[in-house]
């Protein structure tokens, strides 16, 4: 296996590792790596902090892996390679009728990496999250290939979903695809006037698919003010979305500045009648709405940005608010915020889901950015919520152990499969998520 | 009518994507290379993604007496054949400096295997009156460079064979397209160190089944190499000689 020297990033491109990487383009290559000195298993790097980084190590980037090895048409049953990209398989069977169970905001992310993570959808919900979808994984496991399942090792089946890669290589998994009506999406969208209005509609909402956008510019009486989408698959024919355009560049810094990002929007949030409207999106539009406009990361500058994203208990949406306000009055956050109600369902000891409302706002990285973010953190774990690791690149290590309880368990495990540490990562060092305190 | 293509060197990274993208438009594949083990795995890929049939079958382009399995399963279907060769391969310059013995290897797999076995195929497309035949050359077929000749010459060879080939063919209403690929990201090239206008498998695959479409002779994929080595070809050999390019 050739290895080759190189310097790469996560999405929000902050955190930068140098180190070899190796792209296996046939599925034994990956036993032979760790049979002579295994790595951890990398995917499209589409987490932002340092989850998918090894600074002055090796990784294996599995992305090459990526074929359906077994279909059945009549359950929606799949087996497929840990490289497979989500988006891929929405695309492949989509048109026949059949939707991966749960789609994080890009579909860009491979199996493997919506495993490591637990991700979770528009869904969440009423489906839960992926790993909860899956049956059963193929896991490259010091003595082999082992194909690990609820039933045959339950501890190291939820030490791996949202384990982030730390049990080695997920080869291929197993999970039921969604029966759909079709590959289009029937949405309505509501404009919402402040934050008091955004929560019951989120409470009150039934339907299959949801998310909020919200302005965290706005302040005052408009403080939460954003956007309700709701949807449901449907048949019919519209437009192919359009080919994805890229951002050649870092662009200069003054793109997104505050009065740019304050006028962008409110007229994104007025494109919407106030009466709101229902319209009918190619499946792409409504999913990974970010994914048309390739490496939009770099709109950050050279520098990079971070994503903060929580998730507190329902009982602390006042919390939430609080954190809504500090962010606004700061100035700093971008176009993109992500406000959600989120079901309990999670797959793994190390899963980010709970009950509750989940906040997601992306800020350039600067020093005032990570003095805003710590603020956050700190009251994100008061309000006894949690942090999702697949955006951190920030957080504190104390604060990490305080909000994922079952840490201990999922540990046991990693000591167990991994004593020598070989599947670390620049995320697990940097909140030392290999030491039991 | 049924269409299927075999495809030669099925486990290349090229090939596995245009073999999707095939299977994906409706067609049946064989493929056909040296790991079944991988090949069974695409072939699962390729029923899964809307192939009819998806069959596997060992051949090494280094023994001609292993054709005759493939050349049967292509026989047995109906309808349009079609063929795609990726065989290839390119040991470093250096090591075959030093050791000779890999020219003919190199030959067999970029050149010699290939063209035997299309050589064998011919018939039937004739007989059928019908289908395409892609061959992968390389732009390193177009002039002999210092990093890579013998690669260069055995790639060079196949595309003056691909050329007369299609003048055969063409009388019985057979394509054939040599498609010149620069440098593309693939097991071939990982590790080497910056690549000019390294391009995407993916995209290769889409010029590749462009061209196919519209019956082009030749494609330079991407696009680019097509001036490029346009420029580079038309440099007198005086000055050639002393580049390093
Ligand atoms: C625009 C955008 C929107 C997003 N929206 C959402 C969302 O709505 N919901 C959500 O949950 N997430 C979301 N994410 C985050 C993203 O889904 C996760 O970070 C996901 O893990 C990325 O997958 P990846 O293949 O890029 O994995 P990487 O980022 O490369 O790796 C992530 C982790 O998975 C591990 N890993 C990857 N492959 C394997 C494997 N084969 N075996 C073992 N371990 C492996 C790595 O070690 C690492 O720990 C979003 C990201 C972006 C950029
Ligand atoms: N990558 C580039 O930059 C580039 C540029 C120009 C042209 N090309 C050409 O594109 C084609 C595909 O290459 P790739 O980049 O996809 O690289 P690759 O993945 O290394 O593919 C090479 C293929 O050739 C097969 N092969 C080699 N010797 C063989 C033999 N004796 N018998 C049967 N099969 C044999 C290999 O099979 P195994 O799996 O069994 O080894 C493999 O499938 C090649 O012809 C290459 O020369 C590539």
């Amino acid at each position: 296996m050739r290895w080759k020297d190189s310097t790469y990033t996560g999405w929000g491109r902050f955190h930068q590792a140098t180190g070899s990487l190796a792209r296996p383009e046939r599925a034994d290559h990956v036993q032979q790596i760790t049979a002579d000195d295994p790595a951890p298993a990398i995917g499209m790097r589409r987490s932002y902090g340092d989850a998918c980084l090894n600074h002055q190590g090796r990784a294996i980037d599995m992305t090459r892996l990526d074929r359906v090895l077994e279909f059945d048409a009549e359950t929606g049953m799949i087996h497929v390679e840990a490289g497979a990209q989500i988006g891929d398989l929405l695309h492949s069977f989509a048109p026949r009728g059949w939707l991966p169970p749960v789609m994080p905001g890009t579909g860009f992310a491979t199996i493997g990496g919506g495993i490591a993570m637990d991700v979770h959808g528009k869904n969440h919900h009423g489906t839960g999250s992926f790993g909860q979808h899956v049956t059963e994984f193929t896991l490259m496991t010091p003595k082999g290939p082992k194909v690990i399942s609820p039933d045959t090792d339950e501890a190291l089946f939820k030490a791996t979903v949202g384990g982030l890669g730390q049990t080695g290589p997920i080869l291929s998994a197993r999970f039921p695809l969604l029966k759909a009506k079709g590959d289009v999406m029937v949405v309505t969208e509501r404009r919402v006037d402040n934050w008091a209005d955004f929560i019951p509609l989120l409470d009150n909402s039934d339907a299959t698919y949801s998310v909020g956008w919200i302005d965290a510019t706005a302040r005052g009486r408009s403080l939460g003010r954003g956007i309700l989408e709701e949807a449901e698959t449907g048949g019919g024919l519209v437009k192919a979305a359009r080919r994805a355009k890229k951002i050649p560049f870092n662009t200069p810094g003054f793109a997104l500045s505050p009065a740019i990002v304050r006028m962008f929007n409110a007229s994104y949030w007025r494109r919407v009648p106030h009466s709101g409207r229902t319209s009918v999106k190619p499946i792409d539009d409504f999913f990974f709405p970010l994914d048309k406009i390739h490496d939009w990361n770099k709109l950050y500058g050279k520098r990079g940005f971070h994503q903060f994203q929580c998730v507190v208990p329902l009982e602390a949406v006042d919390a939430l608010r609080t954190m809504l306000v500090n962010i606004a009055n700061s100035g700093l956050a971008s176009p993109l915020a992500v406000l959600k109600r989120m079901g309990p369902g999670r797959g793994g000891y190390m899963s980010f889901p709970m009950e509750g409302y989940t906040l997601a706002v992306d800020f350039r990285a600067n020093r005032h950015a990570e003095k805003l973010v710590a603020e956050l953190e700190s009251m994100t774990c008061d309000a006894k919520g949690r942090i999702y690791l697949a955006k951190d690149g920030l957080a504190a290590s104390t604060h990490i152990r305080a909000m994922y309880p079952e840490h201990a368990s999922w540990l046991e495990q990693i000591k167990k499969i991994d004593p020598e540490g070989s599947y670390s990562t620049d995320l697990i060092r940097r909140l030392n998520l290999r030491d039991a305190t | 009518m049924s269409e299927t293509w075999i495809i030669l060197g099925a486990t290349s990274t090229i090939a596995r994507v245009f073999a999707r993208k095939v299977s994906e438009s409706g067609k049946s594949v064989i493929l056909a290379g040296r790991d079944l083990d991988e090949l069974e795995r695409s072939a699962a890929d390729c029923k899964s993604r809307g192939a009819p049939d998806a069959k596997t079958v060992a051949i090494d382009a280094r023994n001609i007496e292993s054709f005759e399995a493939g050349l049967a399963l292509a026989r047995a279907t109906s309808g349009t054949v079609n063929a795609a060769v990726f065989v290839g391969s390119m040991p470093p310059q250096e090591e075959i400096d030093e050791n000779p013995d890999l020219i003919e290897g190199t030959i067999a797999d970029s050149f010699t295997g290939p063209a035997q076995f299309l050589t064998m195929l011919a018939p039937l497309l004739e007989d059928r009156g019908s289908g395409t035949i892609v061959g992968v050359g390389s732009v390193a077929g177009d002039r002999g460079r210092l990093g890579n000749y013998v690669y260069g010459a055995a790639k060079s060879g196949f595309h003056t064979y691909l050329s007369g080939l299609r003048n055969r063919l063409g009388r019985s209403g057979v394509h054939v397209v040599t498609v010149k690929p620069g440098t593309v990201d693939t097991a071939m090239t990982w590790g080497m160190d910056a690549l000019p206008f390294l391009a995407q498998p993916e995209k290769v695959a889409d010029d590749i089944l462009r061209a196919v479409s519209k019956r082009r002779n030749t494609l330079y994929t991407p696009m680019i190499w097509w001036p490029v080595m346009t420029i580079i070809k038309s440099i007198p050999e005086a000055i050639f000689k002393k580049l390093k390019i």
